[in-house]
């Protein structure tokens, strides 16, 4: 008996450091990436590289917001902000449509999807010369709609799932005691999918935030988000590693927060709702 | 459903379904088919940097795409990095999710920090492996140094054998937990009778895993593979950032080709037959797929 003891907690420490090392390496690159941004130049520098900054100095961070370039990321949040929520608009109601009406059926359901499937780059390419014709280029008009239009097929698969899962008494008799048919949704559908609808809307900003392709074609001064921004301290073998590093940390870091108070809906979230989370 | 069998509804009661998705459907419309009309005209015009002429030059464009050497490239360079960095992302995160499965110490906070490869923005996980892999002041050339007992300055972003490994311990990083974390929610369902039963059979590992817990798991896995083939085949950010397709077009994927093609070469014309052929190979592999693959309802 003492010895099956031995043997069950020698597996636990086992999987303990396995547990363990595995974390490590996916958080290395993380840790480096933060670190970096806290260095000095000489630091930044110096061979062979130091694993740690000699104090926290947050120069390479004075020096995004002097010349202006943290404002990537104010561009970034209002294009994600505002395509966010057009999107959860215009997708809910459709997705209550699908839900509850079965308009269109199944094919309607399933071109809704497939939309969401195209490669970027062939989407993108068509809409820029549309968009140079309108003169939508360098534009938040231009972004937040086509945001909006790529991250609706996603709105609308989420929040179908969400609302199949509210039981259909309540709106029977919401009509029954005599509200319209925008007061039932107003009044009982978005309340009851009110955790769907925030975990979608959260999913769906964080897609819009990070996107990167739409904005590096779409943009020019303007508009410019904080993905874009980065990949402007590219160049050849110079990088500008403290500004890569620091702006990096500024679009990462909320994206953190946000998703450290979504575990719950995290896998139904990224997996299109095929786990019910 | 609910209440669409109300004879006596008025007009717009009875058109309240097709107004709810009209909004959805219009601008789905104008990313969906408008690009495809729009596309199929320019592939016939011959327009480019200097060529504005938008008279109909036929089939010249379709014709150049079977010639052209570098657009067959870069698509078999797309396959590749999926062929690789799919089914590793695939086994690393079944062999995580088992790991993870049963009680753990601090088992939540793992699985917490886990995640945050996922939610970074993979422009951002490029900028981050191309400052892990530089050759003089990035850790790994450090770490290999250490372990092979002298310094090391592997050029990982320009060397031709090194390049592929690179962008994939890239992608690898930052998907393998997207994988885990569908897997592990899906071995979590696996049914606990059946598999104590078969342990009573004295059924051995592989047999219980074959016949138990993958057929539970698949409907899940099956999606999985979905969503990461799919952006497996629009690779973009995490090259751009490593490589931006180089050295030469050793690495350039499908996009960046066309990327490069539309807004660096110009050529307007034979980029929108490009995006069509684009359209047309991964509308085959949808349709197919989506026939095979049940999404939740």
């Amino acid at each position: 008996m003492n010895s099956l003891h031995g043997r069950q907690r020698l597996r636990l420490v086992l999987r303990l450091t396995a547990a363990v090392a595995i974390t490590l390496f996916f958080l290395f690159p993380i840790y480096w990436l933060f670190m970096i941004s806290f260095k000095t130049p000489d630091e930044i520098f110096s061979f062979p590289p130091k694993w740690y900054p000699g104090q926290i100095q947050f120069g390479n961070y004075a020096v995004l917001f002097k010349d202006g370039d943290a404002a990537t990321v104010g561009n970034s949040l209002v294009v994600a902000g505002a395509s966010t929520l057009l999107a959860m608009f215009v997708g809910t109601i459709c997705a209550y449509s699908l839900a509850r009406f079965k308009t269109g059926g199944e094919h309607l359901a399933n071109w809704i999807i497939s939309q969401r499937m195209v490669p970027p780059i062939a989407v993108v390419f068509p809409i820029f010369l549309l968009y140079v014709w309108l003169g939508w280029v360098d534009t938040y008009v231009g972004v937040v709609l086509l945001y909006t239009a790529f991250n609706l097929p996603y709105v609308i698969w989420m929040m179908r799932g969400y609302i199949l899962d509210i039981p259909l008494a309540l709106e029977e008799s919401a009509l029954v005691d005599g509200c319209t048919r925008w007061q039932v949704i107003w009044k009982v559908v978005f309340p009851m999918a009110r955790a769907g609808l925030f975990a979608t809307a959260i999913f769906t900003f964080v897609f819009a935030w990070n996107e990167f392709l739409f904005a590096l074609v779409l943009t020019r001064t303007e508009v410019v988000t904080y993905t874009v921004q980065v990949t402007h301290y590219f160049g050849g073998q110079s990088n500008f590693w403290a500004k890569i590093s620091a702006m990096s940390v500024l679009g990462t870091l909320p994206i953190f927060v946000v998703v450290a108070f979504m575990q719950r809906y995290l896998v139904r979230g990224i997996s299109l709702g095929a786990v019910k989370g | 459903m609910a209440a669409s069998a109300r004879p006596q509804a008025g007009f717009a009661d009875r058109n309240f379904k097709y107004l709810l998705v009209a909004p959805s459907i219009f601008v789905l419309l104008l990313i969906g088919v408008f690009p495809l009309v729009y596309l199929l005209v320019v592939s016939f015009q011959g327009i480019t940097m200097t060529e504005v002429d938008t008279s109909f030059v036929g089939v010249r464009n379709f014709a150049h795409l079977f010639h052209d050497r570098r657009l067959w490239e870069a698509l078999l360079h797309t396959l590749i990095f999926t062929a690789i960095a799919l089914p590793l992302e695939l086994i690393l995160g079944l062999a995580m999710a088992q790991l993870f499965l049963d009680r753990l110490p601090g088992r939540p906070i793992f699985i917490a920090l886990l995640v945050l490869p996922v939610v970074v923005s993979p422009i951002v996980s490029g900028a981050t492996w191309s400052l892990m892999f530089d050759n003089r002041f990035g850790p790994i050339n450090q770490v290999i140094g250490w372990l092979t007992g002298g310094p090391r300055t592997l050029l990982w972003t320009i060397n031709p054998d090194l390049v592929y490994p690179a962008i994939i311990v890239a992608e690898v990083w930052q998907w393998t937990p997207f994988m885990f974390l569908l897997l592990l929610a899906a071995l979590a369902n696996v049914d606990k009778s059946q598999l104590e039963a078969a342990a009573i059979d004295g059924a051995g590992w592989w047999r219980t895993f074959s016949r138990i817990v993958l057929p539970a798991i698949w409907p899940v896995m099956a999606v999985a593979i979905l969503i990461r083939g799919l952006d497996l085949f629009r690779l973009f950010d995490i090259v751009w950032a490593l490589t931006k397709g180089g050295p030469g077009t050793m690495t350039e994927t499908i996009s960046i080709f066309t990327y490069v093609k539309g807004f660096q070469q110009f050529e307007t014309s034979y980029t929108a037959a490009v995006a069509l052929l684009i359209i047309v190979l991964l509308s085959v592999v949808v349709f197919a797929a989506l026939k095979r693959v049940q999404l939740a309802r």
